[in-house]
């Protein structure tokens, strides 16, 4: 085994930093996004992105099993909500969401089954089933969609505790709380016994396995907790981002657009996800800005949107053989060198 | 009878689309024999090779001038990856280069399409998609004169790698760099010409493959997904094997159609789209190394 990623460890120091961020989140982000066109097209889909990168990243990045079905699994989680929703309106929203977070687990543990046999690029094309498996399944049962032949389903609204969450501020704070609490569930799993089972896979399987960590129960436990996360994010993408149920919007596309999150963002840290999730929804929205007040529409939207597609293939390939570990090692690193300098200059305490 | 007849029209004609898997296939096999890289941007290759050749024809080249200037471009794309992806990437993991290969697909599809716009092309190779109205006379089967070419074409040019691997002095150094690099390149083999070739076979069967494909759906960026399709014939022959390859496409193509025409439509239909992967999966359970494969042996 050649070089794999090194475990860039939290500490406390990080989760302070964390809980800054969520300050900033609730307390000071209301306070100066005034518009709805932030939250509906920046704030809501970066963060239900990051919360299925999130989930990609425990497959991939830290149990290392190369999957590509996120998408696959986000739509298993949004029309399970979708479903529970319309037939058990009983249920308090929080806890639909968490059993349509289950039923998309379930569908991980069962395509999570073939990585106890195989492993790099074969997994890969055995997930790859799950996506267009659970895809087919939804389009081809009418029962998934209600019966609805318009192709176009209304999501329903979030409701919880009587009291409706619908305008775009609102389902930011419900998707802000949910993202937390998930997040600081996933931050806790990868530095405790779990975390670092998955780890010891990632690095040396046999070697693990030989250790006494259970292969079947580690990569499973994998499959099902990012297929939940995924379903998770699914759920949220579609009620409050899409607001409408189609099986075409969780496409191959969107797998390929999750695994760029984290590769870019870096394999193997929960930060990563959310920064590549930023870059990946960012970047097209920064190319089409820039080609428009240059050129003046001058370039085809096509032509943009092709040399999107060339600038991540290059981004992917220069991050590969530069620094494998993505933008959050690089966020990592120009943190230390700036703490390095002002120590140096302080004569303050060395830090590694 | 007539049932049997169609049975055996839908095996005929699933083995004939199956070779135009086993042609997209077996570029993934030549790059992984040569380099133990899997190559992801194969896909790509086919769509940027195709389009870039009916580009040429737009432009006024005739058919076999398009055709060469195309695979002097696929040569150009091999020696760029070569030198800028894989040799930065030689000792590394083979998932990172995998994923370097991810996003050297992306690379081409955005290449290829910047240059030759995003509508879909008709590609008419004067081979009608159509029944041959003499084997309808002689045997009673419908078999398209498109999914014959393309047999006969994935035969031809299996038939000349083989040969090409096997008696000529570039295949011979081929096998010695799939079997060790570092020794073949200790005796005096060069080590860049032979990767160069091989990338160089590779875009040439991804030309033809795309070709093929392209005279059937019309040249377009769903031929990236239809090249998915490739991977479940790879896992089932063996990453490693080109009889693999053909074999392995010949058995998804029959079984995708059978599979369809039989059991579909108790599910609705379109089961074509995830079938060959389960069937991929349930072949993994039972020889991992695929049929051809050489047998995986890991180590702590």
């Amino acid at each position: 085994m050649k070089s794999k990623p090194v475990i860039l460890c939290y500490s406390r120091n990080d989760i302070t930093n964390f809980v800054v961020l969520m300050i900033l989140g609730f307390a000071i982000i209301p306070f100066i996004v005034p518009t709805d066109y932030w939250y509906t097209s920046i704030l809501i889909p970066w963060l239900c992105l990051s919360l299925a990168a999130i989930g990609q990243q425990i497959v991939m990045g830290y149990a290392g099993q190369l999957a590509l079905g996120a998408a696959g699994f986000m739509a298993a989680g949004a029309f399970a909500l979708f479903n529970l929703e319309l037939r058990l309106p009983f249920l308090p929203f929080p806890v639909a969401l968490g059993i349509a977070g289950l039923i998309a687990a379930a569908f991980g543990i069962i395509f999570g089954l073939p990585s106890l046999r195989v492993r790099g690029i074969y997994l890969m094309v055995a997930t790859l089933a799950s996506q267009f498996f659970i895809i087919w399944m939804i389009d081809k049962f009418g029962w998934f969609k209600n019966y609805d032949t318009s192709g176009i389903i209304t999501a329903q609204d979030i409701v919880i505790f009587n009291k409706p969450f619908t305008t775009p501020f609102e389902m930011y704070l419900v998707i802000m709380v949910v993202v937390t609490v998930l997040t600081i569930f996933a931050i806790n799993m990868t530095r405790g016994r779990t975390g670092r089972n998955w780890m010891a896979v990632r690095d040396m399987d046999l070697a693990a396995e030989s250790m006494g960590i259970s292969l079947l129960k580690t990569k499973l436990q994998a499959f099902a907790i990012s297929a939940f996360f995924c379903g998770v994010a699914g759920a949220l993408f579609a009620f409050t981002y899409l607001k409408s149920m189609e099986p075409v919007a969780f496409d191959i596309k969107l797998s390929f657009r999750i695994l760029f999150m984290v590769i870019l963002g870096g394999l193997g840290t929960i930060s990563g996800a959310f920064i590549g999730a930023a870059f990946i929804l960012l970047f097209p929205v920064v190319l089409n800005t820039f080609g428009n007040e240059f050129f003046h529409g001058m370039i085809d939207a096509t032509i943009i949107s092709s040399i999107e597609l060339v600038v991540f293939g290059v981004l992917i390939i220069v991050f590969m053989i530069y620094e494998p570990l993505g933008m959050a090692k690089l966020w990592e690193n120009l943190k230390l060198r700036i703490r390095s300098k002002f120590s140096n200059r302080f004569g303050g305490e060395q830090k590694a | 009878m007539t049932e049997i007849l169609f049975f055996i029209e839908v095996v005929v004609a699933g083995l004939l689309a199956g070779t135009m898997y086993s042609l997209v296939a077996l570029g993934f096999v030549l790059i992984y024999k040569a380099s133990a890289t899997f190559n992801f941007a194969q896909g790509a290759m086919v769509f940027f090779a195709v389009l870039s050749f009916v580009g040429f024809m737009e432009l006024g080249l005739p058919f076999i001038g398009a055709f060469f200037v195309t695979i002097l471009l696929m040569g150009l794309v091999g020696f760029c990856t070569e030198r800028l992806v894989l040799e930065p990437l030689l000792n590394e993991s083979e998932d990172t280069v995998l994923m370097a290969t991810i996003g050297l697909g992306f690379v081409l599809e955005g290449l290829a399409q910047a240059a030759w716009g995003v509508e879909v092309r008709r590609l008419d190779l004067g081979i009608g998609d159509f029944p041959i109205q003499w084997i309808i006379d002689s045997t009673g089967l419908f078999i398209s004169a498109l999914d014959l070419t393309a047999g006969v074409v994935a035969a031809g040019l299996i038939l000349g790698l083989s040969l090409l691997f096997r008696y000529t002095k570039m295949g011979l150094g081929l096998r010695a760099v799939a079997d060790d690099a570092g020794a073949a390149s200790s005796i005096g083999i060069p080590l860049n010409n032979i990767m160069l070739m091989v990338w160089t076979a590779a875009g040439v069967v991804a030309l033809v493959a795309g070709m093929m494909w392209g005279a059937r759906a019309g040249v377009q960026f769903a031929l990236v997904d239809l090249a998915l399709k490739a991977l479940p014939v790879l896992i089932i022959g063996g990453f490693s094997s080109i009889p693999g390859a053909i074999v392995a496409g010949l058995i998804i193509g029959a079984s995708e159609k059978v599979l369809e025409v039989y059991i579909g439509p108790y599910f609705g239909g379109g089961i074509e789209g995830w079938a060959p992967y389960v069937l991929a999966i349930f072949f993994l359970l039972w020889r991992p190394e695929g049929l051809f494969g050489e047998k995986i042996i890991r180590r702590v």
